[in-house]
């Protein structure tokens, strides 16, 4: 991985690394994050405001589901589908898991092939990428419809605390949201490789400035950060 | 690598060689591109202000509709209840979120981050124009609740359910409540684009020589105000969706089991204090989003103006973000009187007066900056000290109503509103007074008259002591706020109505002295007297651009370097009183501070 960001490699001296480089890191001129792109930086700080967004969804989900007077749904029942005749409690969650756990994976190999320059590779594990993430959203459509058709509805359901519905529709609806663009974001990511425009330095519609092969990499940031919050939802409300 | 050491003082020019490449602008190519969907963050700087002032006017006209009502009760018929709650709702939530918090990151942060750190542009110009213009669509939906069936939402700035969205609140079940949360999940969506362009061009994209402990204190409040800023409005977004949840879809996130109306609703086992947690854990930091960047600038208005270094300038460094990192814990100290843990009053009034710590540092400092200073009494000054006053005042207050036996008695009297009207509204609006006075000469190349200057300043400082002190009075005798009408009791004597009366005389006294102040700024783009690049004599890099207005790309063909901090004042054995930032250390005779 040595051809990353180009741009950062005018002959700097070694730096020092630990706490020690840290300071130094801190304490220099021009830049904090030495090697590190405007994107890449603006992407990593874009999560961390993300990441407060999600905390408070579900800090407010844990929040009702402890001070609600009414039972709340026992997770794993209604969750649980019929296959060939055999109940299978979260078999559902456990393959939407599953897909988006794997979508990772490519993610991370299509960045690997971003770097090597193998556009026709790195086109094709985007794409891969894409469609688990369609896949993952698609079942969950299926999910959302399969509750809808029981009862479940934001305002209340059949089986306990109306804040049930409220939260799963919200917090699954937004969850899913953050995927749906995801996916949208690989594809023009990936249509942008195959065509060669950050080998031809052709320019953005909109920005006028010319991409580099480091988007593959920034996309792939928030592909992995989507991952993580959904293994947080599935703990904290599919497990719990 | 340069590294000319200079035989007149032994300091060698240390500056390391530039890591980032000259970034590539964006170049206007037609009058729409170049001045209306401008992508250079000097012109959205300017659109944000303009667009945060003129929708600060609306809340200024309706602060006088209020006071009209409070100082003489009865008179104005057109003014109801209903109407008196809204204009207090639109008046308390422009304020704070789409005029000072625009104003401050939007407007100053545009403006100023780029030239102060030595940079071309934000770092993603795209975005940042994204910003403003998701910003005035958030401003245009806001204005839209005004006409709106029902009126815009009368629940208070702070929106508490259940009554926000229960209909014997003014417009609670109609469109008021909806366009108000919907103008706010757009103004936070806007600023989130801003703001991470703001914090980037901070930390990556500083010129060459300049460390954060070079950077002037404005850069330093409102980087931090933005961090605080991105950590703050997700609780409040969050909020404002789920309240719109309640509202739309009848779910129950915060609306309990109750009668409304006679019938019973359709809301069962929300939990309205989860609201409170999340809307003032944004709350409070909001609070110091408005007060860093303010801390910041006033901090080198004080310096220029005086003549002299900033006193403890790392120390003035660290308080702004031990203050910013404080705010998270402190959000309780709202809701006292909401009930809580008696142990969890006791951690929150405890953090609270810890914060008094790093900013009794901060007002000290600029004492001890402002201490055998070459004071000079020029209108940005003046709006620097009447500053350090009301924050004095209101922060002093603040240590009243942090503590919990103190807070519940006075909890929702007008010792409240004086407390953080003084703290942050007065205090932060003086100090975009003296930023706009002390910048303009930069942006337009043209002074602001000094006579009308003065005029607004002596107007509005003393005009706005005469409002809010006697308002701690009224609330230390049990004036409620909030009312639209005080009737008849056994415990406010008539005098109060006479003090009502005599502070809505001001409040339109000093209304009249800000119209002076617009005037003043479109007066002075023609006539003011041409100032030149640098008329205060400033050392911090926006005043040494080879343009004034700094043109585009701000620094022609090449970026500056930077040789020191920004606060080489009356160094001993300079030739001038001042050393701009730029100058390196073997051009100057003096043994200056190196930092």
């Amino acid at each position: 991985m040595e051809a990353i960001a180009p741009h950062a490699q005018n002959a700097a001296p070694p730096r020092p690394g630990g706490l020690h480089g840290f300071v130094l890191d801190w304490a220099a001129d021009q830049r904090v994050f030495k090697g590190v792109s405007w994107g890449k930086a603006m992407m990593w700080i874009f999560l961390l405001s993300d990441t407060f967004v999600f905390g408070c969804f579900l800090l407010g989900y844990m929040t009702m589901r402890m001070s609600t007077t009414e039972p709340w749904p026992n997770a794993s029942e209604v969750f649980a589908l019929e296959i060939f005749g055999t109940h299978m409690p979260l078999i559902l969650i456990a393959i939407m898991t599953f897909v988006l756990i794997s979508s990772s994976g490519t993610m991370a190999m299509a960045v690997n092939a971003a770097y090597r320059r193998d556009r026709r590779l790195t086109a094709t594990l985007m794409i891969v990428t894409a469609l688990f993430g369609a896949t993952f959203v698609g079942m969950q459509a299926f999910e959302w419809s399969k509750l809808i058709s029981e009862g479940v509805r934001p305002w209340g359901n059949p089986w306990g605390a109306a804040q049930f519905g409220s939260a799963f529709f919200m917090i699954t609806g937004f969850h899913g949201t953050h995927v749906t663009i995801g996916v949208i974001f690989l594809l023009i990511v990936a249509r942008k490789v195959w065509r060669g425009d950050y080998d031809s330095g052709r320019r953005g519609f909109f920005t006028s400035r010319s991409g580099r092969y480091e988007i593959v990499e920034i996309t792939g940031l928030y592909w992995h950060f989507v991952d993580l919050v959904w293994v947080f939802i599935f703990a904290l409300f599919y497990l719990w | 690598m340069t590294t000319a050491s200079s035989p007149l003082n032994g300091f060698p020019d240390r500056v390391p060689p530039a890591e980032v490449e000259d970034v590539e602008l964006y170049h206007a190519k037609s009058w729409i591109t170049r001045w209306v969907f401008s992508q250079d963050a000097k012109i959205i700087g300017i659109q944000y202000a303009t667009t945060a002032t003129a929708i600060g006017l609306v809340a200024l006209v309706l602060s006088w509709l209020m006071r009209l009502q409070l100082g003489f009760p009865g008179t104005f018929d057109f003014i109801t209840p209903a109407e008196y709650y809204q204009f207090i709702t639109m008046h308390g939530m422009i304020m704070v979120v789409y005029l000072l918090t625009a104003l401050f990151l939007g407007g100053f942060g545009n403006y100023l981050i780029p030239l102060m750190v030595g940079a071309r542009d934000m770092v993603f110009p795209y975005m940042n124009m994204l910003s403003y213009w998701i910003y005035l669509l958030a401003v245009l939906v806001l204005v839209a609740s005004f006409f709106a069936p029902g009126g815009p939402t009368g629940a208070g700035w702070t929106l508490y359910p259940p009554q926000a969205i229960l209909s014997g609140t003014p417009g609670g079940t109609g469109s008021g409540i909806i366009l108000m949360l919907v103008s706010l999940i757009l103004f936070i969506i806007g600023f989130t684009m801003g703001g991470l362009n703001y914090v980037i061009t901070v930390l990556q994209a500083r010129a060459r020589g300049m460390t954060l402990m070079r950077m002037p204190l404005t850069v330093w409040g409102i980087f931090t105000a933005t961090v605080m800023a991105l950590l703050a409005f997700p609780a409040l977004f969050v909020s404002a969706v789920m309240m719109l949840f309640d509202m739309l879809l009848g779910t129950s996130f915060f609306m309990p089991a109750l009668v409304e109306m006679g019938e019973l609703a359709k809301h069962e086992g929300g939990s309205p204090l989860l609201f409170q947690h999340l809307f003032w854990f944004f709350g409070h930091p909001e609070v110091y989003i408005v007060a860093l960047p303010a801390f910041g600038i006033v901090s080198d208005l004080i310096s220029v103006h005086a003549r002299r270094n900033i006193f403890g300038y790392r120390m003035m460094v660290w308080a702004i973000v031990i203050i910013g990192a404080l705010s998270f814990i402190v959000w309780a100290h709202h809701m006292y009187v909401s009930g809580m843990n008696p142990w969890f009053g006791f951690f929150f009034a405890t953090t609270t007066l810890i914060i008094a710590v790093p900013t009794a540092i901060k007002v000290y400092n600029w004492l001890l900056t402002l201490w055998r200073g070459d004071i000079h009494l020029t209108v940005p000054m003046l709006f620097a000290l009447a500053f350090i006053v009301t924050f004095v005042n209101g922060g002093l207050t603040g240590l009243f109503l942090g503590n919990v036996v103190v807070d519940v008695p006075l909890s929702d009297t007008m010792f409240v509103v004086a407390h953080f009207h003084m703290v942050m509204g007065v205090a932060p609006i003086f100090v975009i007074f003296g930023a706009i006075y002390h910048w303009y000469p930069k942006i337009t190349g043209r002074m602001l008259n000094e006579a009308m200057g003065q005029i607004h300043f002596w107007v509005s400082f003393l005009g706005a002591y005469l409002i809010f002190f006697p308002m701690h009075y009224l609330g230390l005798i049990g004036v409620p706020r909030r009312y639209h009408e005080l009737g008849p009791t056994s415990f406010i004597p008539e005098s109060a109505a006479t003090l009502n009366a005599f502070i809505t005389i001001v409040a339109l006294i000093v209304g009249a002295a800000q119209m002076l102040f617009l005037f003043n700024l479109a007066w002075s783009i023609r006539h003011g007297r041409p100032s030149g690049p640098n008329p205060w004599r400033a050392a911090s890099l926006e005043w040494q651009t080879p343009e004034t207005p700094p043109g585009h790309g701000n620094w022609g063909d090449t970026l500056p370097v930077v040789h020191r901090w920004a606060y080489d004042y009356n160094v001993p054995g300079a030739a001038e009183d001042f050393i701009p930032q730029t100058v390196p250390p073997s051009d100057t005779a003096a043994t200056g501070e190196h930092r």
